[in-house]
């Protein structure tokens, strides 16, 4: 049946082979690079779901963190909390914002693989691409809040520095601190049920450990704030705030959390890749 | 290359079901295990205290390039859990598989569907998930579209489509799948008939395009049909790997083989006065011949009903109707057709006999009910499951394969002949042939 011809006008056919697989995992880059398209589609799907038939659509986005500012200026600096020398709306929507990227892409992420196990029972794609498309989803409700922090910025005259340059750096920590910390919990999701509301509790309790609604300032003792860095979510707040208008000044504090950060994700991956095999058994 | 293009070696799957941790534990429960194992001093834990279910056991076989294979068994022989393997969605316990060219699976009509999403949405979502690219959606949207007639519907949130536009849709997009290997779980069995033959006129356009194709279905039409070879899969193990119409037919013998012996008929349930009743029943594939619980096609079915009289019967009627698996009455004989009555006095027991010439039934399993009684003026005893009869293919003919659902065959004639063109008709184009 198979001529010369055949061979040369077909391409030689991918191979592949399947066994039981013990242990760690490693991580295959060129198969999720492979899914990319998959990855940006389901990304898409969620937010084309979210707001459809929705009255306000991406409005609602700006909602959360506008109240939010108008209340924590009414109660909090208008009684003496400090907010660092700048003026109170932008110090507290400039911390809120990074922050609500995180909670968001946190808690989507920690429930990805649950509300696909449909497509994890049915479907093969590396299931790293459904905790990611989730954070990415995040960006949207993101982009929009910035929009109006460049105005929030501009009615109070605060100009930018120089170092906005490095805001996506930050914006990028920020995602890749829910990715690595979502990974563990959607793993652990699959398994033990009550993770999903560990993840509530999780993300109110961070909140309070951040510095979103106060400076790091406050903390006086300079390895105590180092200390702090182990959060890693308050280098990246700080440092989206500084990014914006130069205060605070970096410090150690950053570096610990980026290495936290790094830490967690690689850690992530790796836990992901190796419980991975059973998802599809368990969920 | 080779020619070999999925090759199945020693393939297990093991589940282990009822441990005292639940599948879907919490992490409460879990820690105070942990903790109870650290402080029991006998050394055992609560992990392995479930039971092993082995799904897969030792399977091998090879498929080779464009071939078409059926996968059959019965529920819960493991069919499914060996396209999963093959998909990658969960991994083997043991054993090996290779496999050279491009997979598609197809497990589930749909998958991925969101109802808020429009059609045309749904269609680039379901594509991606199933593994197309953009490029190759855009290039096979309008038949894709064309194929499941939904054009004015497109753009309309899918959540609104009926039943029949959904399923329509779904495997739209499945068939324009282009892989190498295409795997199939049963999709076969959703849609109407009409749904089912471009379905099935699908899957053969798409095998003869070259693709290697692994399907598992409970159509044995189709399977026919379709597929060069079969496999039959029993209780995790892979029994048989032949030509369908054999592999077919061993199906049909074990299902056979495991219904019980019913032949006694005073457990069974009945309505009626009970006058008298049904005590025994006796099915033979010809008129002598040892009592059986699978025939074939075209046979000769001999029925022996056993009455015993309580009281008087008078001009009674006894009827065997035999029905197919969703409970439809598909064959009715009763003496009353034949002129005859049954007399009984009481304490007599009588023999009533049905031959039913040439059982043209198609393979599948059948129910036979019986009544007893007076038309229209007393039910004396009625069993409506009294006894369960499969019917398996004729191995010497193909004649009988078809590829659309349907119980019944019937003894036909045909025959073709050429019309003259009469001067009284005007211009209407007049057949070749015609059927008479």
């Amino acid at each position: 049946m198979a001529s010369i011809l055949d061979l040369a006008v077909r391409p030689s056919r991918r191979k592949l082979r399947i066994r039981p697989k013990q242990g760690w995992q490693p991580i295959d880059f060129r198969e999720v690079w492979h899914y990319r398209e998959l990855l940006w589609i389901l990304a898409v799907r969620d937010i084309q779901v979210r707001y459809k038939q929705t009255v306000l659509g991406v409005m609602w986005a700006l909602i959360q963190p506008f109240f939010q500012m108008v209340v924590f200026t009414l109660l909090f600096a208008k009684n003496g909390f400090s907010t660092d020398g700048v003026v109170a709306p932008v110090f507290y929507f400039s911390g809120l914002l990074p922050w609500l990227l995180f909670a968001g892409s946190l808690s989507a992420a920690g429930n990805s693989l649950i509300n696909n196990q449909h497509l994890i029972t049915k479907v093969y794609f590396p299931r790293l691409i459904i905790p990611t498309a989730a954070v990415i989803t995040g960006l949207i409700d993101f982009a929009i809040s910035f929009a109006f922090l460049i105005v929030l910025m501009a009615w109070y005259h605060v100009s930018p520095t120089r170092g906005a340059l490095l805001l996506p750096i930050f914006i990028l920590f920020a995602l890749l601190c829910a990715l690595a910390v979502g990974l563990w919990l959607s793993a652990l999701n699959v398994r033990y049920r009550d993770v999903r509301y560990i993840i509530g509790f999780l993300v109110q309790f961070w909140f309070f450990i951040t510095p979103v609604i106060y400076p790091s300032s406050i903390v006086t003792s300079h390895w105590k704030r180092a200390l702090l860095g182990v959060n890693p979510m308050s280098g990246v707040v700080e440092g989206f705030r500084w990014s914006l208008y130069g205060r605070p000044t970096p410090g150690p504090m950053a570096a610990v959390s980026v290495v936290t950060i790094l830490a967690l994700f690689v850690g992530g991956l790796f836990y992901f890749r190796r419980i991975e095999k059973t998802f599809a058994d368990v969920v | 290359m080779t020619d070999i293009a999925i090759d199945v070696r020693g393939l297990s799957k093991r589940y282990t079901i009822g441990t005292r941790r639940e599948r879907h534990g919490t992490l409460r429960d879990s820690l105070a295990a942990a903790v109870r194992s650290i402080v029991r001093r006998d050394g055992k834990t609560a992990r392995r205290s479930g039971q092993d279910f082995w799904a897969l056991k030792d399977v091998s076989f090879q498929i080779g390039h464009e071939e078409i294979v059926g996968v059959i068994g019965r529920n819960g022989a493991g069919k499914s859990t060996l396209l999963k393997i093959l998909s990658r969605i969960t991994d083997p316990t043991t054993g090996e598989i290779d496999i050279e060219g491009r997979v598609g699976s197809l497990l589930e009509v749909g998958t991925g569907f969101h109802p808020e999403l429009s059609g045309r949405e749904n269609i680039f979502l379901n594509g991606a998930i199933l593994g197309m690219s953009k490029r190759e959606i855009h290039r096979r949207f309008e038949e894709i579209v064309a194929f499941a007639e939904i054009e004015r519907f497109i753009d309309t949130p899918v959540k609104r489509y009926s039943s029949g536009m959904y399923v329509r849709l779904a495997f739209g997009v499945a068939a324009h799948l282009e892989p190498d290997i295409l795997i199939v779980d049963e999709v076969l069995a959703v849609g109407d008939a009409a749904f089912q033959k471009k379905c099935l006129g699908k899957m053969s356009e798409v095998a003869r395009h070259g693709r290697t194709i692994l399907f598992v279905s409970h159509n044995m039409a189709a399977i026919s049909a379709l597929c060069s070879r079969s496999i039959l899969l029993d209780k995790g193990a892979a029994v048989m790997d032949g030509p369908p119409s054999e592999v077919i037919a061993a199906y049909y013998l074990r299902l056979g083989e495991q219904c019980d012996d019913d032949s006694d008929l005073s457990k069974k349930a009945r309505t009626g006065t009970h006058k008298a009743i049904f005590s025994s029943i006796s099915v033979c594939a010809s008129s002598k011949g040892k009592p059986v619980q699978v025939a074939e096609t075209g046979c000769e079915l001999r029925v022996d009903i056993f009455v015993e009289a309580r009281d008087t019967l008078i001009e009674s009627n006894v009827a065997l109707t035999i029905y197919d698996a969703t409970g439809y009455r598909l064959i009715d004989v009763n003496l009353n057709q034949k002129n005859e009555f049954l007399r009984l006095a009481p304490g007599e027991t009588a023999c009533v006999s049905f031959l039913i010439e040439e059982l043209l039934l198609k393979p599948a399993m059948y129910t036979i009910g019986l009544w007893l009684g007076r038309d229209q003026i007393e039910e004396t005893d009625h069993i409506e499951r009294a006894a369960m009869l499969t019917i398996a293919p004729r191995t010497e003919s193909q004649v009988h394969s078809v590829l659309f659902p349907g119980p019944y065959l019937c003894r036909f004639k045909s025959s073709i002949s050429l019309v003259e063109p009469s001067l009284s008709q005007t211009s209407r184009a007049l057949p070749l042939g015609s059927a008479s």
